[in-house]
């Protein structure tokens, strides 16, 4: 296996809670990401999935260094990045970049599209001599699928599916090792959405890009990911390749989250099997000892409470090949087929 | 037996200072007593407008209905006057709104804000109506209603509001419910729950549902019929089984196929070329022909009717069906293009 282009260890994001306007003091702290491990290998797609809450994009954030880590290290080729600053940092974010969810909100209304697209440039000026951008631009547009001649246009004058191209263009200015892609085709309709998939996939075989693919819409991520992780309140509950993720589920929250989608499928409604999750995910500021999923899980026992499980091969499991094997934070994994219907 | 409600022919138009929008061109469908049909469409494809107009919340102006009948009950709502239509909505008839945080009032208490409808449309006391309001919230399970009923709605999670704001439509027993993309904003395991509570909610009461989405997944888990929109008219409706076995539409075709499949991992997503046409200027001819893979040069120039999709010995099909293609045979039978 090659080295990974990306270690992720023991990341943690905590924002403090504060009291008082004059002296704040603080009071609690936001326990956004908690203890993050995971590699991202060179031209291989991670997907990142979870429901609102649960940290996915506080980690994508971290990823860039948009926000700095309260502990945990982030290794880029063997180097921490989790402490860089100034010229160091801005070295890194050379090959690490990012596409964001609303390509409504994430372009400038005021710049053009060749402003837009140029901007890193501006930035990075080693990467394209003054001369040479406006080709560079033009260029990119072309490979996104846009039309050249628009780069004197407004995003407003574009589609939401459009919008978000001019997004990816951006990202690629550059020529990153890794693109972070925070719910890039949420925001858009079906139609489109499968057009901009099909646009990073083929992006991603032309230039070699290593995606951490972070989005709520569990087939659009087993479409795109080589490997998938589910989040939970913080944590990550079950890491594995896409198979072993969708097809062998070992743990409950996987399971429960799976088994929720709707199916497009109306003959499927009858014999399909849904665990329907009781109440609310708890608040991130005050989360549940142990195993945070336990306030929620039917399988929950007091070793629950005590003992916070640990994302591994379940012993079980471990060394049979099975679809089973792979990381798992639960004391009780166990195998469960929620996608495939019992006819 | 006369459907709960029926839309004929609807037309509605907004009057912009860049020309007239023709966002709702001819919609035509009913609904029945304990009957869920799901509108589909992509946005700018006229779904939520055409509730609008039926509940008769229509931004006018610039919003406008130009035509068409929406006969509830038995009675044309656009012939009422205000005072009788406004009794009638709410009364029987309440729509659930997606974004329940913007649709709640955030000074008042829930409570206050679901008693609300017992003290207008029933003159209901303050105790009485807050008694009522307790109810509703039992019934849409709530944890703990009797202590929450004062909370203000940014003391809920996006679950429980939406929670609240089924409870509010509920709480006059309407005979129909508009729910208009009321799980898009909901993560799946919430949105799970709040499309059980609204089914076992419609079996109880035998009430009609319109289900406005654009998320095909929702529309096979509940739906009994489906209409399918695009540009403002609709383009297909069938039983929810015939259009997911065989739609008679590229439309439908299109959207079914840009779904990601487990078993067609690794290949291309089909995707529907080009974009959802600008409403101030609708193509001539199918609305839908310069993304159309089978568009030859009758598309382009007359607008297809709804044609009565038969089986192959010209019987109509039981229950009907329509399409807004000239092949929607050729469709049906996924002949080559």
């Amino acid at each position: 296996m090659p080295e990974p282009i990306l270690q992720v260890r023991d990341l943690v994001k905590h924002f403090p809670l504060t009291q008082g306007i004059l002296f704040q003091k603080q009071v609690g702290a936001v326990r956004a990401v908690d203890g993050v491990s995971f590699d991202l290998y060179p031209g291989e797609t991670l997907g990142i999935v979870g429901e609102s809450g649960c940290g996915k994009s506080t980690v994508a954030k971290l990823l860039m260094r948009l926000e700095t880590p309260t502990s945990g290290q982030i290794l880029y080729k063997g180097e921490d990045i989790s402490k860089l600053s100034g010229r160091a940092l801005k070295a890194v974010r050379r090959n690490i970049q990012m596409v964001f969810q609303d390509p409504y909100t994430s372009l400038n209304p005021r710049m053009t599209v060749g402003d837009i697209i140029g901007e890193p440039f501006d930035i990075h000026p080693e990467v394209a001599p003054k001369g040479s951008r406006r080709a560079k631009v033009q260029e990119l547009l072309d490979v996104v699928g846009l039309n050249p001649e628009y780069i004197n246009r407004y995003p407003h004058q574009f589609s939401g599916g459009q919008r978000q191209r001019i997004g990816i263009a951006r990202g690629l200015a550059l020529r990153p090792e890794i693109i972070i892609c925070d719910e890039p085709v949420s925001a858009l309709d079906v139609s489109v959405q499968a057009q901009v998939v099909n646009l990073m996939e083929r992006l991603q075989g032309e230039f070699g890009l290593s995606y951490v693919f972070i989005a709520h819409d569990l087939s659009v991520v087993r479409h795109i990911s080589d490997r998938v992780g589910v989040m939970y309140l913080g944590r990550m509950a079950e890491l594995g390749t896409d198979t072993e993720i969708y097809d062998h589920p070992t743990h409950p929250y996987t399971q429960a989250l799976l088994s929720a989608v709707p199916v497009p499928d109306p003959e499927a409604r009858e014999g399909r099997e849904r665990i329907l999750l009781q109440g609310d995910v708890p608040s991130p500021a005050d989360p549940p000892s142990g195993c945070r999923f336990r306030t929620r899980c039917w399988k929950a026992v007091e070793r629950c409470a005590t003992e916070t499980p640990v994302l591994a091969v379940p012993k079980r499991f471990a060394g049979t090949g099975e679809g089973a094997a792979h990381l798992s934070a639960c004391h009780f994994a166990e195998e469960k087929d929620v996608v495939h219907t019992a006819a | 037996m006369a459907a709960l409600l029926e839309v004929r022919d609807l037309q509605v138009e907004f009057r912009t200072r860049d020309g007239i929008a023709k966002a709702v061109n001819g919609v035509t469908y009913s609904v029945d007593a304990g009957e869920t049909l799901a509108v589909l469409g992509e946005s700018g494809s006229g779904k939520s407008v055409t509730a609008q107009a039926v509940m008769g919340i229509l931004d006018s102006p610039p919003g406008f209905v130009t035509g068409g009948e929406i006969v509830f009950q038995g009675k044309d709502l656009l012939k009422m006057g205000a005072e009788e239509r406004r009794k009638t909505r709410g009364d029987k008839m309440a729509m659930i709104f997606q974004d329940a945080l913007s649709s709640l009032n955030p000074v008042l208490s829930v409570g206050y804000q679901l008693g609300e409808m017992f003290r207008v449309h029933r003159g209901a006391s303050k105790k009485d109506a807050r008694a009522k309001a307790v109810e509703l919230m039992e019934r849409v399970r709530i944890p703990a209603a009797k202590a929450r009923v004062d909370d203000y709605p940014h003391q809920f999670s996006g679950g429980m509001r939406q929670r609240i704001m089924i409870a509010m439509a509920l709480a006059l027993d309407p005979d129909l419910i508009i729910a208009d993309e009321p799980t898009t904003a909901l993560d799946v395991t919430v949105q799970a729950q709040v499309m059980d509570l609204l089914a076992e909610l419609q079996r109880e009461t035998n009430m009609g549902l319109i289900l406005i989405t654009h998320d095909l997944g929702v529309v096979a888990d509940v739906a009994d019929k489906i209409a399918v929109m695009y540009a403002g008219r609709i383009v297909e409706a069938a039983s929810v089984h015939d259009i997911y076995r065989a739609p008679a539409h590229p439309y439908t075709r299109g959207l079914l196929d840009s779904i990601p499949r487990l078993d067609l991992k690794g290949q291309e997503l089909y995707a529907i070329k080009g974009l959802p046409p600008n409403l101030l200027a609708i193509p001539p001819g199918c609305a839908f022909n310069p993304r159309c893979p089978r568009a030859r040069s009758v598309c382009r120039t007359d607008r297809p009717p709804v044609y009565d999709v038969t089986d192959d010995a010209g019987r109509p099909l039981e229950p009907p069906r329509g399409s807004a293609c000239h092949f929607w045979k050729e469709q049906l039978h996924d002949r080559p293009v």
